[in-house]
């Protein structure tokens, strides 16, 4: 099967997009490393203000980084919405219009029977008439092929439930929603990677190259053993990322504050004594929450979880250099690169009794892990669908060798890509 | 000045009828043993005193960065500012530690309308002070004497009893801007050290503990405290402090015309 050449300038935005959810990720890390979440009381309004006309002489203190993370938010909410134009073409005009239309509908009701919700009603009814407005704009490109479209409307879903709960988080005081949304920001940025990814021309060559040279003699179960490798390494991250969000949004601090030894030993004591002694000692500046047996055992079960992560991109990285020489070994090697350096950032957070900006490099590089290891799962899936019978590592090395990752970001030819118009 | 001129005529158990004219005498006996049986035991009361130390060595305070570094809130101090966890004195006398009776004989009861408020301040970005004890009903006026350029502080609470969580929980976090008028809360339970906090200024923290009856204080400096009009009897006398083990040490003490003493040693693990 052949695929359309890619439209650069669709890549390019979706580059952008990417770009401003990482950005967006770190912004938010520097809400939570700072604990400012609550320092802007209501939502979607800020400080009785229309968010988009809060006074910049009002910025301060917690409320910059709360407020910009709103702002920010708001603009990688337009982004996906014309992202999502852009990959569905004129198709997706009706559809995006029975979205904001039952939005603004649902937005309404709510006013109308929940009079306490309506912080909940009046970001329905912002939210639905900006995807009104999207679903007017006059696209004239076709849909984009494969499962573009189904991504982007899934970004398109997600950025929206994002917003709502963030915004509950604010009004709710749930620290569980905060857990949640910082998690399924992790899985937004993975998708708005993978859409970039395969926008690309790099992509495209890849899906377009024939291979019909059949070889038995290399099973093409290696390479799916390696993509098995690859899934179960990013499925630990995410599950690492999990940890991280729940020890950050428990607003309670460092649970251990040495490193390598927790609290001078192999594995501290957690009994009520020892946890009251802990307390008794913190001397702690933002986080004033008291800790708990719970958090300090979450800390340990991170540090072990970051060693097996460690362990396993390790392997990937060695096993990608030797059997897939080209674009998966370097991004692999790129890969425990991060790894390295977000274990090193970790071991730094705890050490600088989590330092605002390194706890929120932190988020960012493990971000961008775990976007690392979902495009590699990716890609490295799409290797037994088109090379079906040809050496896996025959294959690779052929499709790579004139390949890089630094293509992705080329200029390819103007082709059949929606190109709106 | 009224207990004394009652006390003069009226000296508790040595009351004399005869003073009084005999028309009048049935009414003015019933009246003046009524008054005289409150004011006796008024007269009576005592105050409880004593002194809580520290064993052991507490952390170091630490300088608190984000507030000097702040560019608004920074340059309202001209000095280092640093925690206030564990404010020892030469003689390891510890300071902000709640002190409060509790017994069966004594009931809970809400402070009076006239009760004179608690005032919590926010001033140079800090709460000042940081430990505050009040009893229930009583009010408690937050001020914020920090102007312009500190455009707001943003008075966040944590109650965790429940009758304070269902009153306050469409006001857990409000806004108060420079030159705002004055927020007032009043708890009717009784709860320890209940966190507010300031979410724009995340170092801005100070600790509530609402008694349910009168009988409280809070340590100076000199880690002296004086629980006042107590009346006679036995009760259990209870020393909090936010840090120092064990959370809630606890005594037993009987309070005697002369008034009761009680010391306290808590423990920096």
């Amino acid at each position: 099967m052949t695929q359309p050449a890619p439209n650069r300038w669709l890549h390019r935005f979706a580059v952008l997009t990417a770009l401003a959810t990482l950005a967006l990720i770190g912004i938010g890390g520097l809400v939570t490393s700072h604990e400012a979440g609550m320092s802007v009381p209501d939502w979607p309004n800020s400080y009785g203000y229309n968010m988009f006309l809060f006074p910049p002489s009002k910025w301060i203190g917690g409320i910059l980084y709360e407020h910009t993370h709103r702002l920010w938010a708001s603009m990688v909410g337009l982004l996906v919405i014309a992202l999502l134009r852009w990959v569905g073409g004129r198709q997706s005009r009706k559809p995006l219009a029975i979205v904001g239309l039952v939005e603004v509908l649902a937005g309404i009701a709510i006013f109308a029977i929940w009079p306490n919700e309506k912080a909940t009603g009046g970001f329905l009814t912002g939210i639905g008439g900006m995807v009104l407005l999207a679903a007017l704009v006059w696209f004239r490109n076709d849909i984009a092929p494969g499962s573009l479209p189904l991504l982007a409307w899934l970004t398109f879903f997600i950025v929206q439930f994002q917003g709502l709960l963030g915004g509950l988080r604010v009004v709710l005081f749930k620290d569980q929603i905060g857990i949640f949304h910082a998690t399924l920001a992790q899985i937004f940025f993975v998708l708005t990677c993978l859409i970039a990814l395969m926008t690309s021309r790099w992509w495209m060559k890849w899906a377009n190259i024939q291979h019909p040279t059949p070889n038995i003699q290399h099973p093409i179960a290696s390479v799916r053993s390696l993509n098995g490798i690859f899934v179960a390494t990013t499925a630990l991250i995410l599950f690492q990322l999990i940890l991280g969000a729940t020890m950050r949004h428990q607003h309670a601090g460092l649970s251990i504050h040495d490193f390598p030894l927790a609290y001078g030993k192999l594995w501290p004591a957690t009994d009520p004594a020892s946890i009251e002694q802990y307390n008794a000692h913190r001397v702690e500046l933002t986080n004033i929450n008291p800790i708990t047996a719970f958090q300090v055992q979450l800390q340990m079960v991170h540090r072990i979880v970051a060693v097996l992560i460690l362990a396993a991109v390790s392997w990937c990285a060695w096993k990608a250099w030797r059997k897939f020489p080209g674009a998966i070994a370097k991004t692999s090697v790129f890969w425990f690169g991060l790894i390295l350096c977000q274990a090193t950032l970790g071991a730094a957070t705890v050490l600088t009794d989590k330092a605002a900006d390194v706890a929120t490099t932190h988020v960012l590089i493990g971000a961008l892990s775990l976007a690392t290891g979902a495009a590699l799962s990716i890609i490295t899936l799409r290797i037994p669908q088109s090379a079906v019978g040809v050496s896996p590592a025959e294959n690779v090395s052929r499709q790579t060798a004139s390949m890089d990752l630094d293509e992705a970001t080329g200029i390819g030819t103007a082709g059949k890509m929606p190109a709106a118009r | 000045m009224l207990a004394g001129l009652l006390r003069r005529y009226i000296p508790g158990d040595t009351f004399q009828p005869d003073l009084f004219e005999p028309k009048s005498m049935k009414l003015s006996f019933a009246l003046l043993t009524a008054i005289g049986a409150g004011v006796a035991q008024f007269a009576t009361a005592a105050d409880v005193t004593g002194t809580v130390t520290l064993s052991g060595t507490p952390p170091a305070a630490v300088e608190i960065k984000p507030l000097e570094t702040d560019p608004v809130c920074g340059k309202l101090h001209t000095e280092k500012v640093f925690t206030e966890f564990y404010v020892v004195g030469a003689n390891k006398e510890l300071a902000d530690t709640i002190v409060m009776l509790k017994g069966d004989n004594l009931k809970a009861a809400k402070a009076d309308a006239g009760a004179s408020p608690v005032v919590l301040d926010q001033k140079g970005c800090l709460y000042v002070p940081q430990i505050v004890a009040l009893q229930t009903g009583q009010k408690l006026v937050v001020k914020n004497s920090d102007v312009a350029p500190v455009a707001m502080h943003n008075v966040h609470i944590n109650p965790t009893a429940g009758p304070n969580s269902s009153e306050y929980s469409t006001k857990i976090s409000q806004p108060q801007m420079a030159g705002a008028a004055d927020l007032t809360y009043n708890f009717a339970a009784p709860e320890n050290f209940m966190k507010f906090q300031c979410d724009v200024h995340p170092w801005m923290f100070a600790w509530v503990t609402v008694v349910d009856n009168p009988y409280f204080a809070v340590t100076g400096k000199d880690g002296k405290f004086s629980i006042k009009n107590v009346p006679p009897g036995k009760y259990k006398i209870v020393a909090l402090h936010r840090k120092a083990a064990p959370t809630g040490m606890e005594k037993e003490i009987e309070v005697k015309d002369s008034g009761a003493t009680a010391d306290f040693t808590l423990e920096a693990k």
